[in-house]
């Protein structure tokens, strides 16, 4: 099933999108899964996910941890850690 | 009694003033606020703030609602921008009222230590030489979100 990918801040920058929709085969189970397949797509996804310890993951608007499943996600945001305040 | 909450992420500058008079006039006696405004120095001309707007609003939400939980508030405010913003720009206000000046101090220190590390935000720093960066996660602000962990 497609998932819809949102890239924010210098993960966005490295890939050169905001987002894009994936269908990733079923070996790929959990949020830590989905970063290392985009990671092993190479050129900016590599740059992008070189360091997947820095790497945060929402799923739909709730924070989501590298071990949780991706089963039924519609829309999954990939970011490094946040900044604001 | 549930507190008033006013929560918003925009463009435009705010009116800190405005705001606090509208948690003073909530009638609980003490206001805090915590504002932040860009820092300049050191050849910065921008800050550039980005966010993800599906997920911005609801976070800030949570934060807040979970301030009212742990301390006895009448209101509280976080309004943070987004966009490009100058040196001596506001980014950021919380506020909190209560009838207890401890309760609303704590509660604006939870608010931007939870907001820092919770709120998806992003900075990006840019000088005048014409580069620019992403500002980094500094582990003061994680150590200072995580005295709020529930014990």
């Amino acid at each position: 099933m497609a998932i819809e990918l949102l890239y924010f801040a210098s993960v966005r920058e490295a890939i050169g999108r905001s987002a894009e929709s994936v269908s990733p085969p079923s070996e790929v189970i959990s949020i830590a899964d989905l970063v290392a397949w985009l990671a092993s797509r190479g050129g900016g996804y590599a740059e992008a996910f070189a360091e997947p310890s820095r790497i945060r993951a929402a799923i739909g608007d709730r924070f989501a941890e590298p071990d949780q499943p991706i089963s039924g996600a519609r829309e999954i945001a990939l970011f490094p850690p946040v900044t604001g305040g | 009694m549930s507190a008033s909450l006013c929560i918003d992420v925009r463009t435009e500058d705010f009116d800190a003033g405005a705001e606090l008079a509208r948690l003073e006039a909530l009638g609980g006696g003490g206001v805090a606020s915590f504002t932040g405004v860009v820092r300049g120095g050191n050849g910065l001309v921008a800050l550039e703030l980005e966010h993800h707007p599906a997920m911005t609003l609801n976070m800030m939400t949570r934060i807040a609602e979970d301030a009212c939980a742990r301390w006895p508030l009448l209101g509280v405010t976080a309004i943070h921008r987004h966009g490009r913003l100058a040196p001596g720009e506001r980014i950021v206000l919380v506020a909190a009222v209560s009838p207890h000046r401890a309760a609303a101090l704590e509660a604006t220190a939870f608010l931007i230590d939870w907001l820092k590390t919770r709120a998806p935000f992003w900075k990006k720093e840019h000088f005048d030489d014409g580069s620019s960066r992403w500002v980094e996660a500094r582990k003061e602000d994680d150590d200072a979100a995580a005295r709020w962990e529930r014990r």
